[in-house]
């Protein structure tokens, strides 16, 4: 489908970003973390205000990332810094259920939805009371006496090593709190819904999400981020994921924010032994996104898919870090992403492999393929994979093409147009990830959306 | 229906072929033969308008219209079809919606309504009996996955559905096993038709037993060096090309 290249093409070293965050950014990183200090919710449970105050202390500690670093090499973060960042306020826009239909991928689920971070019960649709699905807002959870927060919130998502992990884990506003019980298969798709709506440039939504899936329990969430307001806004979520021994979890994640915001993710997931994660990562808004990924296969027997689909035009920067750590022995991993980048878009895939000393027998696979539309799109792909254990079996390719000429003639020799062709073909290409996705009607919407977003007359 | 006049083409600086010319009528079905590294794909490629071929020299009309002048889809759309002797695979293009997207843009062309659904599928599973061809093919990606022979029969399928006015059929017969060859050379004679052509392009003459050409022309160094009728075949299986060297030869430097 793409003309491959026999070697992954090196972009040229990245010349010197226009904006490298200085000494004095540094201490603009203390501005900021008062900013978010004064937001600080009271109402929080001593063991977290503990947690909270050790990660405002580490972000201090860690400071704003800058290209010099491996793992921002290419992601240059320092625009984000030239806003004026402040805890997006509550109530700063009115939102009916009406402005968020076209929102919901027509889909039957069960919605929880945050506006500017903030959790917005007048605009979510809940089950009855149910004891083997819990869904609420986390505030609610930290309002009462709940063990199984305690024991997971801000357990697993690195705070020691990401500056804005730290930063979320020690001002998150408030975010999901979804949990199946033992053995319980959810009847309706969980979606959680993050809509930025603040007008205001620099205003931050900071959600956690915390998603527990009990022994044997089965469980799709579809967690989406969208905007309804064009400002230069930062969205920072941090979603931690605890899979229970055979647990069976499909996470979709999709950000279409506009092409003014931007987006930093981290999910963290943690599988006990013959538990199954399924994790997409559509990525086709934001000015500048990025998205790290990670799952920790803990027991034997655990599975991780990790797909992912990145789609860049105008000056977009999307970037995927994962990591698929394999602690144990007998774990899989199979990780999918395809990227296509138009124009002078910027596309990151960094995919890091571990597999330690005692996961014997691990199989692990991951293919990041990329489509280049334009001359000045340019794609930094880099797996990385590091093997402390010596029976293994691990590949990893990566590829670069641009449209395949010979398919485009074989589809344009039977009289469909050039412009049509290259639409098929692209559409294909996407298609190939978007079709992983184990929920229908949002794989239908986002087909949809795709062909929308290729089409011509569209521009 | 086809008249090609003195064409030269070549690839990156590299003339193929050298004044050729070649006329084809309605309802004739002729065959093009010759050795290896004669032109013959090349001449395939040029008329259905691949862009790596670089056309230096002389005229082909379709139907009257100049055909070096339109583009790959207005030459399908027009009536022109090559069936490839490489079909390409193309991954997460569904073969059956890739067709119906190419038939009714064809159909657009020469001012016949588009087929919905329903119609297109009674017409598929019509064209897929003449093929024996397995219709569950017809729900995977184009040509993804499928066998040598499936993919041959696959092209003469697609030309089934396309009912093009002139078909070329590239080493249609490579590839295939004789049963293979028999269905595929049976559908090609069930759509002859008195107002379409057929362009037969083999190393073998073995084809030409099951699709008996009114016309055989030999090939040879960039250009038709003997034309005869379908007997001129079963010489050049007996005798081979050698023998016609000498006058490719004499006609490359008149």
């Amino acid at each position: 489908m793409i003309d491959t290249l026999k070697q992954p093409k090196a972009s040229p070293a990245p010349e010197p970003a226009a904006i490298i965050p200085s000494d004095s950014d540094q201490q603009r990183v203390q501005v900021v973390l008062d900013a978010f200090a004064n937001a600080d919710a009271d109402g929080f449970p001593p063991w977290l205000r503990t947690i909270r105050g050790a990660a405002r202390a580490q972000a201090g500690r860690i400071g704003f990332p800058t290209t010099r670093q491996e793992e921002w090499k290419f992601t240059n973060m320092a625009p984000v810094l030239q806003l004026p960042l402040h805890p997006a306020e509550k109530g700063s826009a009115k939102i009916t259920r009406q402005d968020i239909a076209r929102f919901s991928f027509g889909l039957d689920a069960h919605r929880l939805v945050f506006v500017d971070g903030h959790f917005c019960a007048n605009l979510c649709s809940l089950p009855d009371e149910d004891n083997d699905l819990q869904l609420g807002n986390l505030l609610g959870q930290l309002a009462g006496d709940s063990p199984d927060v305690e024991k997971n919130l801000a357990r697993h998502a690195d705070s020691n090593a990401n500056f804005f992990t730290a930063l979320n884990t020690a001002f998150f506003q408030d975010g999901a709190f979804v949990s199946i019980a033992a053995g319980k298969t959810a009847a309706k798709p969980v979606h959680l819904l993050f809509i930025g709506a603040s007008e205001q440039p620099g205003a931050t939504a900071l959600s956690r999400n915390l998603i527990l899936a009990q022994r044997g329990a089965r469980l799709k969430v579809i967690e989406s981020h969208v905007s309804l307001s064009d400002a230069a806004r930062l969205t920072n979520t941090v979603t931690e994921l605890v899979l229970g021994p055979g647990a069976d979890v499909e996470h979709c994640k999709v950000q279409q924010e506009s092409g003014r915001a931007f987006h930093i993710a981290s999910i963290q997931a943690v599988q006990a032994g013959d538990s199954r994660w399924i994790s997409h990562s559509i990525a086709t808004g934001s000015r500048l996104a990025r998205n790290q990924i990670q799952t920790l296969l803990n027991a034997g027997g655990a599975a991780a898919v990790l797909n992912g689909l990145y789609l860049g035009d105008a000056e977009q920067l999307i970037d995927h870090h994962t990591v698929v750590d394999h602690a144990r022995a007998h774990c899989e991993s199979h990780e999918f992403y395809h990227g296509i980048l138009a124009d002078r878009a910027h596309g990151v895939f960094n995919g890091k492999i571990f597999v330690r000393q005692d996961a014997q027998k691990t199989n692990a696979k991951q293919t990041n393929r990329n489509l280049l539309l334009s001359d000045n799109a340019v794609i930094d792909t880099k797996p990385q994979l590091e093997i402390f254990a010596d029976d293994v079996k691990c590949t990893h390719g990566a590829a670069i093409g641009q449209l395949s000429d010979e398919a485009a003639f074989y589809l344009r020799s039977r009289g469909i147009g050039a412009e049509q062709a290259r639409r098929m073909l692209i559409q294909a290409f996407a298609s190939d990830v978007i079709e992983r996705i184990g929920i229908e009607p949002v794989r239908t919407r986002l087909e949809q959306m795709l062909a929308e977003r290729f089409d011509p007359a569209k521009e | 229906m086809l008249e090609i006049c003195n064409l030269c083409a070549g690839v990156e600086g590299n003339p193929i072929l050298k004044n050729l010319n070649l006329q084809v009528n309605a309802g004739e079905v002729h065959a093009i033969m010759g050795p290896n590294g004669s032109g013959k794909s090349t001449l395939a490629q040029v008329l259905a308008g691949r862009s790596d071929y670089e056309v230096t020299g002389g005229t082909v009309l379709f139907n009257g219209a100049d055909l070096l002048e339109m583009k790959p889809e207005d030459r399908a759309r027009a009536g022109l079809f090559l069936a490839f002797q490489y079909p390409v695979e193309i991954p997460g293009v569904n073969s059956t919606s890739f067709l119906k997207a190419a038939l009714n843009e064809c159909r657009k062309a020469r001012g016949q309504e588009e087929l919905d659904a329903v119609e297109f599928l009674a017409l598929v599973k019509k064209k897929t009996k003449l093929l024996e061809l397995d219709p569950a093919l017809l729900s995977r990606s184009v040509n993804e996955g499928f066998s040598g022979g499936e993919k041959k029969r696959n092209e003469i399928f697609q030309m089934a559905v396309l009912e093009p006015r002139l078909a070329i059929l590239d080493e249609t017969d490579s590839g295939l096993d004789i049963d293979a060859l028999k269905i595929v050379a049976g559908g090609v004679n069930k759509l002859r038709r008195p107002d379409n052509a057929t362009l037969v392009i083999t190393h073998y003459q073995r084809l030409l037993n099951y699709i008996v050409p009114d016309i055989v022309h030999v090939l040879m160094q960039g250009r038709i060096v003997r034309t005869g009728g379908k007997e001129l075949a079963l010489e050049l299986e007996a005798r081979g090309y050698d023998w016609l060297l000498e006058t490719a030869a004499s006609n490359a430097n008149p």
